[in-house]
């Protein structure tokens, strides 16, 4: 592995954002406007009493960090993206780069714009709402951490599916979470789904991370098995997508389609 | 050489570890290029008009980016240094999709030198450019090959390019390596008088015999 790569490619990313305006307002505007409609949902409901004003902090919550989730799908998968468009990938491939420095060279620039896009929503919610985040305390940290890698993981399939069906299967990139959101239990609890549909949400490491969030917030509990068992399924997923990436790989260049996506 | 279709830009992608050859092997610089191709793309590098670098980076920018990724020594002196042989200074800090077609192929050959390569692969190198341009960078290659030692395999319609770069030229067909030897060597044996009349010979043949195929003997050379 080698860092320098991995740094140019970073480098090719941040080049890319530094000078276009409408991709640093994109950082921007998804989250901060969803946090503005949101917050008033919750002060809708703060205005009914106590309890549901923790309704209203579990929903501001959930959004933002349901978003932490989305971004870090959307850094990676758009990043690819970006060298289909640009019809890069064929010059990339023949460098010494391998498939793994460069998904690594993504998720750390998804980690940057996650970051960057995220903390003007959470000032937002702090100042006008007077909810902050970081009241979630020491588990927040895990929380983010599992929700960043299951946007990773969600986005090395993606990427595989684009890789092997080409570039009409770019919508997945902005259409794959919504899919899982239901299913996520991010305003709701597991529990409200029909019986059926429980276990397919429990095998998504959102559910648990969301289930995890609204202890702290209604019960001021952290149940750490929410946790670890977020962190189990994530390692599983991340393993099994790995394998679908590089399968993908292997199989695009197999076909020469490295020359042929973006035509 | 070979006409549209003959399996140039495949076997330079065969060649490069783009595409994984349906049958036999492929050894570049002695690695196996289908198992084990990174062991040569640092010392390979391959320009081609049908792709392209980032358009919305600068050229600087796009050229520091492959200097990273091939790990090479002082980026700013080997671009400079590129820029100044190639003759891009003026348009360095212009984005890279901004420019015309013959600054472009300038550009894509100073990413194909920049790490010094021992394998230059060249799909159609003075594609788009005008001829005080495509002569200026035409005698730049001939000088690098000759100083560095390096090899450069060239993809070209251009007759007048592959008589002045090639010492040795395979005649391809339908996928196939249909003949092969120096300039004056293939005018010669086809009783032609430029190597335009021997490609056009190649070209509208009949089918191809099996027996008729070029086939290397055990050392690489014509059979």
């Amino acid at each position: 592995m080698s860092g320098q790569r991995i740094w140019a490619m970073a480098m090719r990313y941040w080049y890319l954002l530094r000078r276009s305006v409408p991709r640093i307002l994109d950082l921007f505007y998804g989250p901060a406007v969803n946090i503005v409609l949101w917050g008033f949902v919750s002060m809708s409901l703060a205005g009914h009493g106590s309890g549901v004003a923790k309704v209203g902090a579990a929903l501001l919550a959930g959004m933002l960090l349901w978003d932490v989730m989305f971004r870090a799908q959307l850094g990676v998968s758009v990043g690819f993206l970006e060298e289909v468009w640009s019809r890069n990938l064929g010059h990339m491939f023949v460098s010494p780069l391998h498939a793994w420095e460069w998904l690594l060279s993504l998720m750390a620039v998804s980690l940057l714009r996650t970051v960057a896009g995220l903390a003007p929503a959470v000032l937002i919610a702090w100042f006008m709402y007077g909810f902050s985040l970081f009241d979630l305390g020491l588990p927040l940290a895990g929380f983010l951490a599992n929700l960043m890698i299951m946007g990773w993981w969600v986005a090395m399939v993606i990427v595989a599916a684009i890789m092997r069906w080409g570039q009409g299967a770019e919508n997945l990139a902005w259409a794959a979470v919504f899919v899982i959101s239901p299913i996520s239990a991010i305003y709701y609890p597991v529990a409200v789904l029909p019986h059926w549909l429980q276990p397919i949400a429990l095998s998504l490491p959102a559910a648990h991370v969301f289930e995890g969030m609204r202890g702290v917030i209604a019960d001021h509990v952290f149940r750490t098995a929410d946790l670890t068992d977020a962190f189990g399924l994530n390692l599983i997923y991340l393993a099994l997508s790995s394998l679908v990436f590089l399968w993908a790989f292997q199989d695009a260049r197999a076909r020469g389609a490295m020359l042929q996506l973006g035509e | 050489m070979g006409g549209n279709g003959a399996g140039k830009t495949t076997t330079i992608a065969m060649l490069l570890g783009l595409l994984v050859p349906t049958a036999g092997a492929i050894t570049v610089l002695g690695a196996d290029m289908v198992r084990h191709r990174h062991r040569a793309l640092k010392d390979m590098n391959f320009a081609s008009p049908y792709i392209d670098l980032p358009h919305r980076l600068t050229v600087t920018e796009n050229l520091t980016v492959y200097a990273g990724l091939y790990s090479v020594r002082h980026p700013k002196a080997r671009i400079a240094e590129l820029a100044e042989a190639l003759d891009f200074t003026e348009f360095l800090q212009r984005n890279y999709g901004s420019l015309s077609a013959g600054q472009k192929t300038r550009i894509a050959l100073a990413k194909a030198l920049i790490n010094r390569p021992r394998l230059l692969l060249l799909d159609e190198p003075t594609a788009s450019l005008d001829p005080d341009s495509a002569d200026r960078i035409r005698q730049y290659l001939q000088d690098y090959a000759r100083e560095s030692g390096a090899t450069m395999l060239i993809a070209s319609h251009n007759m007048l390019e592959v008589e002045r770069l090639c010492g040795d030229i395979l005649m391809m067909r339908r996928g196939r390596i249909v003949d092969r030897g120096t300039p004056a060597g293939l005018i010669a044996k086809y009783g032609r008088l430029t190597l335009e009349e021997v490609f056009l010979d190649i070209a509208r043949a009949e089918p191809i015999a099996p027996d008729e195929r070029w086939m290397p003997d055990e050392h690489g050379g014509p059979a």
